[in-house]
């Protein structure tokens, strides 16, 4: 397939001012990153050419870390210690792994459902958050070293119907890896965007995401530059993984009809197997057969000859279950076939035929496949993380996304009242009011759950947030408004206020799942070596950073809109800037993240006021920053 | 600047709005507040872009909703249509809406998601027949009691169609 370049019209920032950014496709499968540079978006590769890092993770026996295609390698050999697909296990508890003993890892075992999922590998217990991050790390330095420089930030996709506690583990392992996260962004919203300025494409496509682990389809508008996510729907279990392990089970089958006494399969048989299972299912795309020839540990022979029609009787279950969330999504979307203008294929396993046919066959078009569907989610991110920090030159790309699944509260008898509703346009907020039930009571529970179902045990549980230091009143007098928010990244954020005195009642959020803020500083001090001193010199690092960055913005606001403020409100702006200046040049990383605090309110009224202008400007067509080419 | 949802997109206070303008002028809005042209701004910025993109979105959806869109025309005249204290509707309405459930309840029994969105198509028209008599009521008579009656009815029948969406979801998985 032809190298795919993107070129943008007079889109890049002069050299000097052009900031490192880039996108980053953390794929089950494969990862990969891919940055604009002149204009031209390309996926960078490694000093052997290679674009794709197979997303697995080999700890070695001297402490060493190997990542990619050496790591896949030796799969077989060491298949307990070298992780692949941990993807799959990201924001997941044990009891959410179906079928481990297909598995080959020493996951630990945890009968507390809330317990973070855990491998025994020999360089001790890791998480897929920690697995994840090595991975980003090697993608972050093969970025730096081919761009040159330090990386300002990148935006990492996930999966649209990952839920906030695997986008949570994702965030997790990019600070970890010692990543800006400028953005989450979901896999089809950032292929759309690929695809979509690559063609000039306007009018409403779907984007049918077939990947190693995860099934997303999304449903998007395309304006000039505009995307909007109309809905989103998916499977965050369901990949071409599954196709590899209707295979393999295949394969055990065939082996147990043939030897008398089937001895169960050690670690390293069933890598091997399921590697020779995902090889024939790609050798399938092209040919009738494929022959599976292996020993095993036991020298039993493995020979079978599986052929594609029988691979589309053992896959059919998989692809019809990928036509549910299809059919939900258009449901949700309010729209008949007819009004689709094209549906755009994504992801490795949508090059298997029996895809492609039952896409064709629902959508009654032939679907669209002139990008690499490897390439294009990684591609759509570097776009957008070009235009997130600054580099391009106007205001053309807006993605409007959606959160995928309904937020909701526990309410009585276990019920779920929805409170913000699946695919609804991010930012999004929504409050509720609670008040006590027992006289002085001065705190109270709730917890938030994610899904469609009416029980709370059939959603995910969220969080439960504690309200703390509600004023001691009598039963049912208080008044506590809770503000729930969804971002950008499609991560909850909880605020409490009690109304009749208007105290902002402390808000303690405990997880369901993921890594608490103490285990993340463990990480992040054990994989810096030496703790003190490089815990100082990165502070001072951020806090410069930050004051760079406020410095920046502040007076290139202050070129362009001081008309909209007072001489005196410019001059004490001015002041906290110079004041900022001098305190960023000592080594006071706390004095310096003071100062920019103290920017920061001074400014506050400013940019209201830019705000309110820019919008109204907007508004009524007199545009002053495009370039009319 | 407290401004209404009208004024935020530049429209008058009308349900006869212009779905087209109501839209381009939503993306210009967003284009400015969306938080993601203050990834690297000053953290007053970001949360001013937090709050300003959340309330377009908002708006945006209480206008392009016909339903909502009438409850808020009416609030702006003070008026609130539907509360816990003024449930009552007219007999042969809600007659109709026991016809309507229990088609529901028949069909979801038999599985039948075609019967299913046949009553939402019919449902559908109904809608669209009050949407008619609300552009009459509020644009050109301003006559705001009756317009309260109508919007109720189009509060319940959206809440129907909601239930039989719930059901179809539950029986397609």
């Amino acid at each position: 397939m032809a190298l795919l370049q993107i070129s943008e019209p007079g889109m890049s920032a002069a050299p000097h001012q052009h900031k490192l950014a880039v996108g980053i496709d953390l794929g089950t499968t494969n990862s990969l990153v891919a940055t604009v540079k002149s204009g031209m978006t390309t996926v960078l590769q490694d000093e052997h050419g290679h674009a794709l890092l197979p997303s697995v993770v080999r700890y070695m026996p001297e402490g060493e870390v190997v990542v990619g295609h050496a790591a896949q390698a030796q799969q077989s050999n060491d298949p307990v210690n070298t992780i692949a697909s941990a993807k799959r296990f990201m924001g997941r508890s044990l009891k959410d792994i179906a079928d481990r003993a297909h598995i080959p890892y020493n996951f630990v075992d945890s009968s507390d459902s809330t317990k973070i999922l855990q491998l025994q590998t020999r360089a001790g217990l890791k998480t897929p958050v920690e697995i994840s991050a090595e991975i980003l790390k090697t993608l972050k330095v093969r970025a730096e070293k081919s761009l040159g420089g330090e990386l300002v930030g990148a935006v990492i996709t996930v999966p649209a119907y990952f839920d906030d506690a695997q986008r949570q583990a994702t965030k997790d392992a990019a600070r970890l890896a010692g990543l800006n996260v400028l953005r989450l962004l979901n896999e089809p919203t950032a292929a759309a965007v690929a695809y979509g300025l690559d063609n000039a494409a306007e009018g409403t496509f779907v984007i049918y995401d077939l990947g190693g682990g995860t099934f997303d389809v999304s449903i998007l508008k395309l304006t000039k530059g505009v995307f909007e996510v109309l809905a989103t729907n998916g499977d965050s279990a369901l990949g071409g993984d599954d196709f590899d392990h209707r295979i393999y089970c295949w394969i055990l089958d065939k082996i147990r009809e043939s030897t008398s006494n089937f001895s169960p399969l050690a670690e390293s048989d069933t890598r091997l197997l399921l590697t020779k299972a995902r090889q024939a299912k790609e050798w399938l795309t092209d040919n009738y057969e494929a022959q599976i020839v292996c020993r095993l540990s036991n020298a039993t022979l493995v020979d079978v000859t599986l052929t594609s029609a029988q691979f589309v009787d053992l896959t059919q279950q998989l692809v019809i279950k990928t036509l549910s969330p299809t059919r939900k999504a258009m449901r949700d979307a309010n729209l008949s076939l007819e009004e689709i203008k094209g549906v755009v294929l994504v992801g490795g396993a949508t090059r298997m035929p029996q895809v492609r046919h039952a896409v064709e066959e629902y959508f009654k078009q032939t679907p669209l496949t002139n990008l690499d569907p490897d390439k294009v989610v990684a591609l759509g991110a570097a776009i957008q993380a070009n235009a997130l920090v600054g580099n391009r030159s106007d205001n053309e790309l807006l993605l409007l996304d959606v959160t995928p699944l309904s937020l909701g509260l526990e309410t009585m008898g276990g019920l779920v009242e929805r409170i913000i509703p699946r695919n609804s346009t991010l930012p999004v907020a929504r409050a509720q009011d609670f008040t006590t039930y027992k006289d002085g009571q001065t705190a109270m529970s709730i917890q938030v759950v994610q899904g469609e179902r009416e029980l709370v045990a059939d959603c995910r549980s969220l969080a439960r947030f504690e309200l703390r230091g509600i004023p001691p009143m009598v039963a049912g007098a208080a008044r506590i408004r809770v503000t729930f928010q969804v971002d950008a990244d499609g991560l909850l954020s909880v605020t409490a206020r009690e109304q009749t005195n208007g105290v902002e009642s402390h808000v303690v959020v405990k997880p369901s799942y993921g890594l608490r803020e103490d285990e993340i500083t463990l990480m992040l001090k054990s994989s810096f070596g030496n703790a003190e001193s490089d815990k100082k010199a990165r502070m001072l690092a951020e806090a410069r950073v930050s004051a760079g960055a406020i410095i920046n913005s502040v007076t290139l606001a202050l070129v362009s809109d001081s008309n909209l403020i007072s001489e005196q409100e410019k001059l004490a702006i001015e002041t906290e800037i110079q004041k900022l200046r001098v305190i960023t040049s000592t080594e006071d990383a706390v004095a310096i993240n003071k100062a920019v605090d103290s920017l920061n309110h001074a400014t506050e009224a400013f940019a209201a006021a830019r705000m309110n202008a820019s919008v109204s400007r907007a508004l009524s067509g007199k545009e002053i920053n495009t370039l009319n080419l | 600047m407290k401004q209404n949802y009208f004024e935020l997109f530049g429209l008058k206070p009308i349900f006869n709005v212009e779905l087209a303008t109501l839209e381009s002028n939503f993306r210009k809005i967003q284009s400015e507040s969306h938080p993601d042209r203050f990834v690297t701004a000053s953290s007053a910025e970001k949360l001013g872009a937090m709050q300003r993109a959340t309330l377009a979105n908002e708006a945006f959806l209480c206008i392009k909703n016909p339903a909502d869109r009438a409850k808020y025309l009416l609030e702006l005249q003070g008026i609130t249509a539907i509360s816990e204290t003024n449930t009552a509707m007219p007999t042969d309405f809600l007659m109709q809406q026991m016809e309507w459930r229990e088609a529901t309840e028949d069909a979801v029994s038999a599985k039948d998601i075609t019967a299913l969105d046949r009553l939402l198509a019919e449902i559908r028209v109904e809608a669209n027949s009050l949407q008619g008599c609300l552009v009459r009521l509020i644009d050109v008579q301003k006559d705001y009691v009756a317009a309260t009656d109508t919007t109720r009815k189009l509060i319940f029948i959206d809440k129907v169609s909601e239930d039989i969406n719930r059901a179809i979801e539950e029986i397609d998985i």
